[in-house]
């Protein structure tokens, strides 16, 4: 079974954000990375996936040359071999970012797609579906374990509200993973030393397309609107203050 | 093209909550750009709900029939909308940012050569032209996105950006429903849903909490959690988390706050180290009073707060839990 994970690095949690010079993106030279946090369970459920059907887990990742940083991290934990796709930082659109993966895999003809959820900077949380569409394939999105069963794959989605969904389809099949859904494995120091050697091909992205349907126009921190009261000064200081609110205004304890 | 479409999401003949929200959103931004505003909604015995629909003020409600729409999938609802849009072709058309719609409408407008703005949380109108707005980077930045080109232009819109009470029925009489059938074939659906289910019952009812102290990823490391632990008890709280704390198997699932988890609305909301993303306040956002305690003063969890200490929380819980004693 050839299984293709899609990831994409993302700033690392706790970053400070910044918005640069062009207004529609963030100073992003001095952050530090990490892999999209769904992107992480998606390669373990390929990983696994691979474990109990065998074949090869390939990591698609697009962006800029940092990228091949979090692209080593994926093979060092037991992906095969990469494509990264080269493109500068910033907002695209999924459509865009879609047909252009799409291309990338042209020649792979993997058996299940396997993307995030959503990412952690644009957040469409729409890549996967969209990428689905343009490869023709069938796909399940929310999708928390993945089984194969004759004729296919058998999948649990998360629904809302607590409810869940079991849903069957045929290979080939693209699949957006929700976080959660299994333990995250580490990377081996064997492993560590494995990727090294282990093949990234590299491929030049498109360019823009010719009539995109949105533009993003600027990015701003958002405007604060509601008047909470911050409490600040030494913790001794902000709890006494705190908790004398909630005794004597709030009333709640 | 004209007009401004609210595609609406049913389950067993009773609409979406989101599903008000964005009729509300349609009805305003059509009234904003001076434009017809409809309703879709799709199923198979659709009567009742159309009749629900009809009672909001909308110049004209398809109701999309068919029996393969009975069950919910991506490639029925794929084909039957994208059928419905190429006939009356609107300019605009809004749904409500559900996890059917994540499943779906961005596999529609792709295969209309569009781009969903998902998960729209404002929007404005300037000289005729619609601007939404939309979050980045887990709610640390807003992004101001536009339309280009001819539509259909697609767009969804977040739990609680748009308010149900402001759908504006209509007078009497309803609005005029129109029943479609699209052109559905069983062999072109390629995915067989099965099944609904429960996993197990829920020990915990957060929902009948009059306190709840909630943590989050602030936290570090599962050994920190007696820590809040504490603090719950000497405030009579619950305690709850936010959904990485479970999806790591710190806290049992059932005690994860969120669209995925529980809806609360306690007297009291204390979200330690979490930082407010949009799936985490629609689960708690209805508390009476809400404090956050975070070290970051840009977190989005205190414009939600009443109030709000901006620290470590590791000083700052132990000063709060020896507070409380006095
Ligand atoms: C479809 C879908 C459904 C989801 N459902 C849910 C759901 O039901 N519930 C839910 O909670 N999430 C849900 N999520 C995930 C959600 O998007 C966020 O990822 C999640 O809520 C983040 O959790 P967090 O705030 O604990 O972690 P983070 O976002 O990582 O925030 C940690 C916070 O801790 C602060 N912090 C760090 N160290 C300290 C310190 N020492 N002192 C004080 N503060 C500190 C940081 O400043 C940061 O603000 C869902 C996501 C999707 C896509
Ligand atoms: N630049 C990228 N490179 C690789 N995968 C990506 C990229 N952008 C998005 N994806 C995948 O698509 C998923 C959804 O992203 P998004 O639609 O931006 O929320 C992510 O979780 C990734 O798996």
């Amino acid at each position: 079974m050839k299984i293709v994970v899609a990831i994409k690095q993302v700033p690392a949690r706790d970053s400070l954000l910044k918005v640069d010079k062009s207004g529609t993106w963030i100073e992003d030279a001095d952050l530090s990375w990490e892999i999209n946090e769904p992107d992480a369970y998606a390669l373990e459920a390929g990983l696994q996936l691979r474990e109990s059907a065998g074949g090869e887990v390939v990591v698609l990742c697009a962006g800029p040359d940092r990228a091949t940083q979090t692209i080593r991290e994926a093979l060092a934990k037991g992906a095969d071999r990469a494509i990264h796709i080269e493109m500068s930082h910033g907002a695209s659109d999924p459509l865009a970012l879609a047909r252009t993966m799409a291309k990338a895999l042209e020649t792979e003809k993997p058996d299940v797609v396997l993307t995030g959820l959503q990412s952690d900077d644009l957040g469409y949380g729409q890549t996967g579906v969209v990428l689905a569409e343009v490869m023709g394939y069938p796909h399940a999105t929310l999708v928390m374990s993945v089984e194969t069963v004759s004729g296919g794959i058998r999948v649990k989605r998360e629904l809302e509200d607590g409810w869940f969904q079991h849903v069957e389809m045929p290979l080939p099949a693209l699949l957006t993973i929700q976080s959660g859904a299994a333990k995250l494995r580490y990377a081996t120091l064997m492993g560590i030393k494995k990727a090294k050697s282990k093949e990234i091909r590299r491929v030049e992205a498109e360019t823009a397309s010719a009539a995109p349907s949105v533009r993003l126009e600027r990015i701003y921190l958002p405007q604060k609107t509601k008047r909470s009261q911050i409490f600040e000064g030494t913790p001794q200081e902000t709890a006494r203050q705190l908790v004398e609110k909630l005794r004597f205004e709030a009333r709640v304890i | 093209m004209t007009g401004v479409l609210a595609v609406l999401e049913q389950f067993e003949g009773k609409l979406h909550g989101m599903s008000y929200e964005a009729l509300a959103a349609a009805q305003q931004i059509g009234a904003e750009l001076g434009q017809p505003v409809y309703a879709a909604v799709a199923g198979a015995g659709l009567q009742q709900v159309a009749a629900a629909v009809a009672a909001y003020r909308l110049d004209k409600v398809h109701v999309v029939e068919h029996g393969l729409l009975a069950d919910y999938t991506a490639d029925a609802y794929t084909a039957a909308l994208k059928q419905l849009i190429e006939l009356h072709r609107p300019a605009y058309v809004i749904f409500p940012h559900t996890y059917q719609v994540r499943d779906f409408a961005p596999a529609l407008a792709a295969s209309l050569g569009r781009v969903l703005v998902s998960d729209v949380i404002a929007h404005r109108v300037e000289n005729g032209a619609l601007t939404l707005v939309r979050q980045l980077f887990q709610g640390k930045m807003n992004a101001d996105v536009r339309f280009e080109g001819d539509g259909p232009h697609f767009a969804s819109v977040q739990a609680g950006a748009f308010r149900s009470e402001n759908a504006i029925k209509a007078e009497s009489g309803g609005s005029a429903t129109e029943v479609v059938t699209p052109v559905l074939e069983a062999s072109r659906i390629r995915t067989k849903p099965l099944e609904r289910f429960r996993e197990s019952q829920r020990a915990v009812d957060l929902t009948a909490a009059e306190r709840i102290v909630s943590v989050g990823r602030g936290i570090r490391e599962v050994g920190n959690i007696a820590l809040i632990e504490q603090l719950a008890e000497a405030m009579g709280a619950e305690l709850a988390a936010s959904r990485p704390i479970c999806d790591n198997g710190w806290l049992p699932m059932e005690r994860q706050v969120g669209s995925s988890g529980q809806t609360v609305a306690p007297k009291l909301y204390v979200a330690v180290g979490i930082s407010g993303a949009i799936q985490h306040l629609v689960g708690m956002k209805g508390s009476k009073t809400i404090v956050a305690i975070n070290k970051d003063p840009e977190a989005p969890i205190f414009e939600a707060a009443d109030y709000g200490i901006v620290g470590d929380l590791f000083q700052v819980v132990p000063a709060l839990i020896e507070a409380l004693k006095k």
